[in-house]
């Protein structure tokens, strides 16, 4: 036994483990943007449902998917931990506050945008991922000339469809897959689904402009030439670049492949 | 120049207070915000009534003393000041001026603008110091310290422990104080024997006193009249992580 407390019982240990599995979803969502950015191909989708294929069945990033769920769980409730503590250091408020002289928006507001991602989360996963595995998603088969390289979709009925396949024919490649990219195109057709997720991806944009650059100060990385660096990847790359490629597949799938 | 102050009022540390409005008149703007406060003092005690209670000792930003939270900020408009070096050429004729002692549950209200703060005493009393022999005085120079390093340590030892940093963070987070008072340690030879230890147990008693966690807004930064920076919290971070993760030293 030590006469010091436990490390996770302090206040800096609980912030530990919020700069943590912030870094790690932080890298997620650079994996979970390139996979999707196959959907701005105008293959049919061929791309894009052998790459959710592959994410939902390949057996290590299976394992690497389930850590990432229990990091947004222990990410979400440790920020709801440090928020309760954090409010009860002020009992009474100020009348008379102005924030904005000392601090960014966005850095007094990181629980309210990561609310905002939460209720976008649930969303998202009930969208795609729930239907992806038990729900009804449509089938596709393409049929690629692999001298020609020209590819024909063609609509399957469910019975029909029994597991993904991939194999070579009479000079063609066959692919029979679930249509992910079906199914995320008919979800983008309304309007209102649209607007919801640019909206969250602008708070991501915001939680992320303050969260990147602090989880490193967190873990005490005061570098001088390398934490300016940090901070601009912070800013630019996964405040601003990151977010915009995201809003930008809802847009483009309702304003180019649905109209 | 006339004003009017809205002034946080309360009788000690167990009754609810509340804000009580004051004329302030003809104010010269070349006096200082304390002189200004003693100038409406002086009129209510005239009144009879009990004057403002506030805190105050140097009034020349040296002791930490003075605080008032006015109009949303800590030390008043200005930058890098403490309330007594703020002059009331910085309002203008006619403004209403809110003034709140700093808030914090770490920090009770003591009467009217003035808080404990003996709370940053526990934290230093915790390990904010060096433990040396005492005897003749040793050479000024026999532990040889680069420039660089010197000038770090000094530039953390500047805190005068006044308690801004807490009033204007969000959470009432005093890693910016226990952040100056670890560095200042940190980066000196003289600091090395308890260097583990120290950070771990003024964390320990920061957390007890009842602070909030950092979240890096940088509010502390900015409103430190001193300019202690955010360096230091990273500083604070990297100690205590590395005296629990790599080698938590215990002596007994
Ligand atoms: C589940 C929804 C989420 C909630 C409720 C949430 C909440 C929070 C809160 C409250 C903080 C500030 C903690 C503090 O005050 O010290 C924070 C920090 C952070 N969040 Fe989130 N967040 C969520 C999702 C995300 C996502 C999706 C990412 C990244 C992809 C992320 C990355 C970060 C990072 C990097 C930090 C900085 C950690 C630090 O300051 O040390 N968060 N989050
Ligand atoms: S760090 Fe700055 S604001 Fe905080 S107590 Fe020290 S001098 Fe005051
Ligand atoms: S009274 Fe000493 S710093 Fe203001």
């Amino acid at each position: 036994m030590s006469r010091f407390n436990q490390l996770f019982s302090s206040t800096i240990g609980k912030k530990l483990i919020m700069s943590l599995t912030g870094i790690f979803l932080s890298l997620f969502l650079v994996v979970h943007l390139v996979g999707n950015l196959q959907l701005f191909k105008s293959d049919g989708g061929l791309a894009f449902n052998e790459y959710a294929y592959f994410m939902t069945h390949f057996a290590p990033i299976k394992a690497i998917s389930y850590l990432l769920y229990a990091t947004f769980i222990v990410h979400a409730l440790y920020s709801l931990i440090i928020t309760y503590r954090n409010r009860k250091a002020r009992p009474i408020a100020y009348a008379s506050y102005n924030g904005a002289a000392n601090s960014t928006w966005n850095s007094r507001n990181m629980g309210l945008l990561g609310t905002i991602i939460l209720i976008f989360l649930v969303t998202h996963m009930s969208n795609f991922w729930y239907q992806y595995h038990w729900g009804d998603v449509p089938y596709v088969e393409y049929t690629t000339n692999i001298q020609t390289g020209e590819t024909s979709v063609r609509d399957i009925p469910a019975a029909e469809f029994h597991d993904f396949v991939k194999y070579i024919e009479d000079g063609s490649e066959i692919m029979i897959a679930k249509d992910l990219y079906k199914e995320v195109n008919f979800s983008f057709q309304s309007w209102y689904l649209v607007v919801f997720y640019v909206l969250a991806m602008v708070a991501l944009g915001f939680h992320l402009a303050h969260g990147f650059k602090s989880a490193f100060q967190t873990l005490g990385f005061d570098h001088n030439r390398y934490a300016p660096l940090i901070r601009a990847i912070g800013f630019w790359i996964f405040g601003i670049l990151i977010p915009l490629l995201f809003a930008a597949m809802p847009l483009y799938s309702f304003f180019v492949v649905n109209s | 120049m006339n004003l009017t102050l809205k002034v946080w009022r309360q009788k000690n540390e167990n009754t609810r207070g509340k804000f009580h409005t004051y004329e302030a008149k003809d104010i010269s703007e070349d006096m200082s915000f304390l002189e200004m406060l003693d100038v409406v003092n002086d009129e209510i005690t005239r009144k009879g009534e009990d004057p403002i209670y506030f805190d105050h000792d140097c009034r020349e930003g040296i002791c930490g003393m003075c605080s008032l939270y006015i109009n949303g900020r800590p030390h008043g408009p200005k930058e890098q000041i403490t309330t007594c070096q703020l002059h009331m050429r910085s309002f203008h004729d006619g403004q209403t001026i809110v003034i709140e002692p700093w808030r914090a549950a770490a920090f009770p209200v003591l009467k009217d603008l003035a808080v404990d703060r003996s709370a940053f005493d526990r934290i230093q009393q915790a390990g904010g110091y060096i433990s040396v022999n005492t005897g003749g005085t040793p050479d000024a120079n026999i532990i040889p310290i680069p420039k660089v390093k010197a000038d770090e340590a000094f530039n953390s030892a500047t805190c005068i422990g006044c308690g801004a940093c807490v009033a204007a963070c969000k959470n009432s987070s005093a890693m910016l104080f226990v952040g100056a008072k670890v560095a200042q340690f940190a980066v000196l030879p003289q600091g090395q024997a308890e260097r583990k230890e120290r950070a771990q147990a003024m964390v320990d008693q920061m957390d007890k006193e009842g602070f909030g966690s950092c979240t890096n807004t940088g509010a502390c930064e900015a409103e430190c009249p001193v300019g202690i920076s955010l360096s230091n919290i990273a500083t604070l971070n990297r100690e205590y992580l590395g005296a629990k993760i790599i080698k938590e030293v215990e002596v007994h």
